[in-house]
Order: C-alpha cells, then structure tokens, then sequence
C-alpha cells in the first residue's frame, strides 16, 4: 500500500481556564525577549529577526507539488509502487469515466438540438469524479457543485436517471423542478445540487458534524471549483471544519476556468492547497487527470477523517476540456489550441487507457468496443426518456 | 400544571432544555454560546450537556446557518443562534436559497427541517442601525421558510418547542426588550403552541388591533385608550407566526369590526403590515368601514437618539385608531 505522506499541519491549542504563565516560559538560557508569548491568539516564540514573523509566499518556489502516480503516457512514475486495486476496480474505473464522457457528448448535442433547455459536459475531468468516488463508502455523503456526475455514475446513478432529470420528465424524483444536471439521490447519499456556488461548502462540514456525533464511521465529501473557492460561504467552511473537527473532505477541482475567469484572476497565492494551512487543515494537491493519484490521496484522506475526526483538503489540478455550460463559447476567451493540448495529450481517459494497457488488461480493440457499448446504452436510455 | 416565575430569556433557555433532554441529536451552537450567550439565553447548557452539544462556532452567520442546513439534512435537530437579527444578513443566501428551498429543489428527497435559527430582534432602548432591526418582512417572501415572533414568556416556550420541533426551518426572533422586562408564570412542563394560528388575546366589535412581538402590549394600552377616550371597543390580536400567517383569524376579525389597524416597528413600506393590509382589502373589502391602517416605523435606517420618535408608540397609534374611526 502507498504511504501517503500529507503536507501536514497539527496546530492543537487547548486553553485552561486557569492562568499560569510560569509553564510557558522558557527555562535558563533563553535569550530574554524570546520567550513564548502568551498572548491568547498565539503562542509562539518572540523575535527580533522579522523575516523569522513572516509566514512563507509562493513566490520563489514554484508551489506547492501535484502528487501524481502515472505520467501523461500512464507510465508509473514509482514502478513499484502498487495501489493494490483489482483488475476488476480497474475496469469499473475506465468503463465509468468512459460512459460519463459518451453521455455527456450526446446530451450537449440534445441541447442543441433543442430536446433539453440546457447541460454541462465534464469533459476532461472524469478523473477527478471516478477516483475520487471509487476510494469513497457507499455511505460517505455527497456535497457536490455541478460537474461531478461522474461520482453518481460510480455509485449507480442510471442513465434513465439522468435522462429524466434533465428532460425534467414524470419520472424525475425532483418533479421537473429543476435546470438539467441539478441531480440528487437520496438513495446514493449524494445530495441535490443547487445552482449558487459554495453554499454546499458549510452545509458539508455540518452534516459531517452529524455524523460524528451518530458515530456512523462515515465522512463527507464537498466538491467545488477554483471559482466557489471564492466565495466566503468556501472560508466559512474551512474555518467551521478545523474548529469543530469535521469528519470532511474538501475536494477542489482546480479547472483553470470559472466560466471565462482564468485562474489568474480568480486568486494570486499558490491555489487552493496552500489556504489549507491557513485554517489549520492536513492538505494536498493531486494531478487531478491522474485517476489512481486521486484514488489514493482520497482514500488516505477518508482515514484521517473518519480516525481523527479532522478535515482534508485537496485540490485535483485540472483542465476543463468543454465550455462551462451550452450557454458558453469558450473560444470566446481560451485558445483552441489551448483546449486541444489537454483534449489530446492529457486527457484522464486516454492517459488511463494507456496504464490498463501496459498492465494487459486493455488493448485497442476493447477500447473501441467500450466506446461502441457506452454510446448505445446512452443513445438506448435517451430514447426512453 | 406548575408553573415557575421565568422572564423571556429564561422561557428561552427552558424550551432548549426540553429539546437538550429528549432529543439526544440536538445541538445548540452560534456565537458566544458556550458561556451562555450575550442574553444569557444559553447559561447553564453546555455544562449540562457538553461541548459536543452546546457549543461556539466562529464568527460567520453564513457559516453557521450553511453549518446548521448540514446538520439538519443529516438528521440532526440544529439550533442556530444569530447574534442579533441585524446580523443574519451574512446568512440571507443560506435562509433564502438554500434552507428554503432544501425540499422543494429536490422533490422531497432531502430537506432540513430540523433547522431553527434563534435572533434577537427589536428596539431596544438604544440599540439604533444595528442592534434593533426587525427582519421579518424579508423573510416572510420566501416561500420554504416559517418566521414566528412571541410577545411574553408563556408564548416564547410553546411557540420555541412548536418551532424547533416544526418539519421546516424556522426563524424564531425574539423581541429583545422583553428579555428581561416581560416576566410571566411559566408552565414547567412540556407544551407547544401552535404555529401559523393568531391568538385574539381581546375581543371587541368597533375595531382590530394587529401587532406582533413588543407591539402587542403597546396596542393592547392603545385600546385601552380607545376605549377610555373613545368609547372604542377594540379587539386585539397577537398575530404570532409572520409566515404562513393566520389568515382566517385576522379575515373573520376584521369582517366583524370593519376597521383594521396593523403596527410594527420595522419600516412601513414593503413591511408585513402591507401584506396583510392587501390581502384584507382583497378579503374582505365590502366588509371594510375604512381602509387599513399600518403605523410602523419611519422608512429610514433605525436611529439612536430619535428613537422615541421612530417607533410606532401609542400616540400615533392612537392617532390612527382615531383616523380610522372617524373615516
């Protein structure tokens, strides 16, 4: 089994009610003024040097590192590293990812050809959904944004389900109340999805909070984007999962687009991994195109939730292939060329092909027999709905 | 039953009590509430029931009430506390598009009924912009949420058991200057009092008199008034529950009377008084000797030293009752 090793970050303060300053300060030898403070918001050491005050930028060391398993060509970067999944598990993996890539192409096309009002591909991202769901429990909660279907494909969720809801039809449990891919599944723990962005992000952490007081053995995931990490529904979060230990994952897909706001302008510290820290919580950042390096940075982060009663935060480093919905051009703001380097040369599907390929359990022929299979269960349950 | 001499913030403490003790999934969390809250609504709770269960939170009202929505589509009985309901504007997305709409977005599947979100609200004294705001109106126009307003003790514990125990989320404010004013025997035992139902806590035939909160009491001494001065007889009416609101009730009073005079601190224009004054035109308008009239607070922020002049006191109250008998 991998041994992950989180960037990791105790900070534990337990005040007493009583005030006893003498087991603070320091003993014999201390140079005097360089004691610990004992002001209440913190106790560290005085100095007088001011670059010891300052916490550490991004600038200088290029940021925090992508934890990846597999190269671009799904190459092991580690060849005796073994995550120990199934051929099986393997397969579910691709064919899942695979599915969620033919579905989404031939519902985008429905919208444009006018039978649904609206949808969003997760073109490009299908890693982030399936390696990430895969390393989950059935009943670990979901708290999604918009672009993970691929998790609800993994749990079950059928494509007549997803037909229904977007058609909004007689059969959709949500009565056709709301736009297309709002999906929810009380049955699959995946709760519905609302539209505004980050408001799922406290609600994770208190649901978590349930959890743990029902001692389910079970933790939460929030999913959110680059873009809802804006928000201060997103600090808010954070701040109320370190202080109240939150059995809660927060995973970012870090896209590089909310809509056409380009990441450099949505934040200038180094992403989402590095605010982890400033909170107090155990945090990571993933090749998000890589889907074994998801599956592994969730599952060690599902532990420490469910051990320590603590949140994690990853941030799955990405790039989102399609527009952000029908109603975008993305060419509007990104070059094609842009959009054709990751479509082409790193792509979590393709990459993945690649790795079953060099284990022997995959070759062309299945591949193009999946595509095959994949689009007529999709065009089967389309014509249903 | 036996009752117990409580003023509202002890009636407050007594009904989260009640839930600490019966509902094991209940927690009780907002700002200060560990050490008992800036209005004591919460001493004695943590130590009773641990910290795991009646504890603080960071300061975000947005955080606390997404915090609660969590707990409670959980399974979890949630109880928020707002600081003052001048501050629950951080959480306004939560409330209004999230805790609202919880149920309804996905077709039942899920919901957060279990959420009650507690706040202080009203003049005060000297509680000016920020510490005096009587929210009610802004929620009252979404459809998802229960907003409830007692006016004493004895009505802060059934309607705070009723709330909490309601299968919707619910914004309970409390008139803050009854805190410690308003002094009542509270029954000891457990007891609801019904949501969405008004209370006729006077009948009279010449004229209705509708407040909710603190107001109640300063129209129950306009009555009085009225009928000293007047010869007026006045029925008064506590509405209770802002949204749904108890429609029948008030609709049957002023189908009697014919005269109705709706008052609330908050300001007049696009406050709930206008709600009701237009439904009742709608209702009962061959029945109406006069039209509605609503004597609220002046449309402005809520100042500090003009505060007697702000508030819909007794004598513009009076004023109105006047205006509305001689129409």
């Amino acid at each position: 089994l991998t041994m992950l090793r989180l960037c990791r970050f105790s900070f534990r303060k337990t005040r007493a009610w009583a005030f006893s300053p003498t087991r603070l300060l320091s003993s014999s030898g201390e140079p005097s003024g360089h004691e610990q403070s004992l002001y209440p918001g913190s106790k560290s050491r005085f100095s007088a040097d001011i670059a010891q005050c300052r916490p550490l930028t991004s600038d200088g060391d290029g940021g925090v590192s992508l934890y990846r398993v597999m190269d671009r060509l799904g190459q092991l970067l580690n060849p005796e590293q073994d995550l120990n999944l199934s051929e099986e598990t393997l397969l579910k993996m691709h064919k899942t990812m695979m599915l969620l890539n033919t579905a989404d192409k031939i519902l985008y096309d429905a919208q444009r050809q006018g039978r649904i009002s609206f949808y969003m591909t997760s073109f490009g991202e299908e890693a982030t959904h399936i390696g990430s769901a895969s390393a989950l429990n059935s009943n670990d909660l979901v708290y999604a944004q918009y672009r993970e279907a691929g998790v609800l494909l993994w749990r079950g969720y059928t494509l007549d389900e997803m037909m229904n809801q977007c058609y909004g039809n007689h059969l959709d449990p949500a009565k056709g109340r709301q736009m297309p891919v709002h999906y929810g599944s009380k049955e699959l723990n995946y709760h519905t999805i609302s539209s505004p962005l980050a408001t799922q992000m406290p609600q994770a952490p208190g649901a978590a909070y349930a959890l743990k007081r029902a001692q389910a053995g079970a933790c939460v995931i929030c999913y959110f984007g680059d873009g809802a990490a804006s928000e201060g529904d997103a600090h808010a979060a954070m701040n109320f999962a370190a202080t109240l230990d939150c059995p809660v994952i927060f995973f970012c897909r870090n896209n590089g687009y909310a809509i056409s706001t380009p990441t450099e302008d949505q934040y200038r510290g180094d992403g989402i991994v590095a605010r982890g820290p400033g909170y107090g919580i155990d945090s990571v950042r993933v090749d998000g195109n890589d889907v074994l390096a998801v599956y592994d940075v969730v599952r060690a982060a599902r532990e420490i939730c469910v051990k320590m009663n603590k949140p994690v935060l990853i941030e799955a480093m990405t790039y989102r292939v399609g527009h952000h919905s029908t109603s975008d051009d993305s060419s509007a703001y990104r070059s094609i060329d842009e959009v054709s380097y990751w479509d082409r040369e790193d792509h979590p599907i393709s990459r993945f092909a690649h790795y079953l390929k060099q284990r022997g359990f995959w070759d062309e022929k299945k591949e193009a027999d999946l595509r095959k299979e994949c689009q007529e269960r999709v065009l089967e349950a389309f014509q249903g709905a | 039953g036996s009752t117990t001499q409580k003023n509202l913030v002890q009636s407050v403490t007594d009904a989260l009590d009640t839930i600490l003790s019966t509902d094991s999934s209940a927690v009780v969390f907002g700002e200060d509430i560990k050490f008992g809250g800036v209005f004591r609504c919460t001493v004695g709770l943590a130590e009773k029931y641990g910290n795991e269960r009646v504890f603080n939170t960071p300061l975000s009202e947005q955080g606390i009430v997404g915090f609660g929505i969590g707990l409670a589509a959980a399974g979890a009985t949630a109880i928020a506390e707002m600081q003052f309901a001048d501050y629950v504007f951080p959480a306004f997305d939560q409330l209004v598009n999230e805790a609202a709409k919880y149920r309804y977005r996905s077709g039942s599947m899920f919901d957060c009924g279990q959420l009650t979100v507690r706040m202080p609200c009203g003049a005060v004294g000297h509680g000016a912009l920020y510490h005096s705001q009587s929210p009610e109106a802004y929620f009252a126009h979404t459809p998802g949420l229960k907003v409830v307003v007692p006016r004493s003790p004895i009505q802060t514990k059934g309607l705070l058991l009723a709330s909490i125990r309601d299968p919707n989320p619910v914004l309970f404010m409390e008139p803050k200057i009854l805190y410690r004013q308003a002094v009542e025997d509270v029954p000891v035992g457990d007891y609801e009092i019904p949501l969405s139902r008004a209370e006729v806590l006077k009948e009279g035939a010449d004229l209705t008199l509708l407040a909710w909160g603190n107001q109640v009491h300063v129209l129950r001494e306009v009555g009085q008034m009225a009928e000293k001065e007047l010869g007026l007889s006045c029925e008064l009416i506590d509405l209770r529950t802002i949204y749904p609101w108890d429609r029948e009730t008030i609709c049957e009073s002023v189908s009697k009377t014919g005269r109705l005079l709706v008052s609330h601190e908050a300001p007049f224009t696009g406050g709930f008084a206008a709600e009701i004054a237009a439904f009742v035109q709608s209702e009962c308008f061959l029945n109406l000797e006069a039209p509605v009239e609503r004597v609220c607070g002046w449309d402005t922020p809520f100042p500090h030293i003009h505060e007697p002049f702000y508030v819909p006191n007794k004598y513009r109250c009076f004023d109105a009752i006047k205006k509305l008998a001689s129409y």
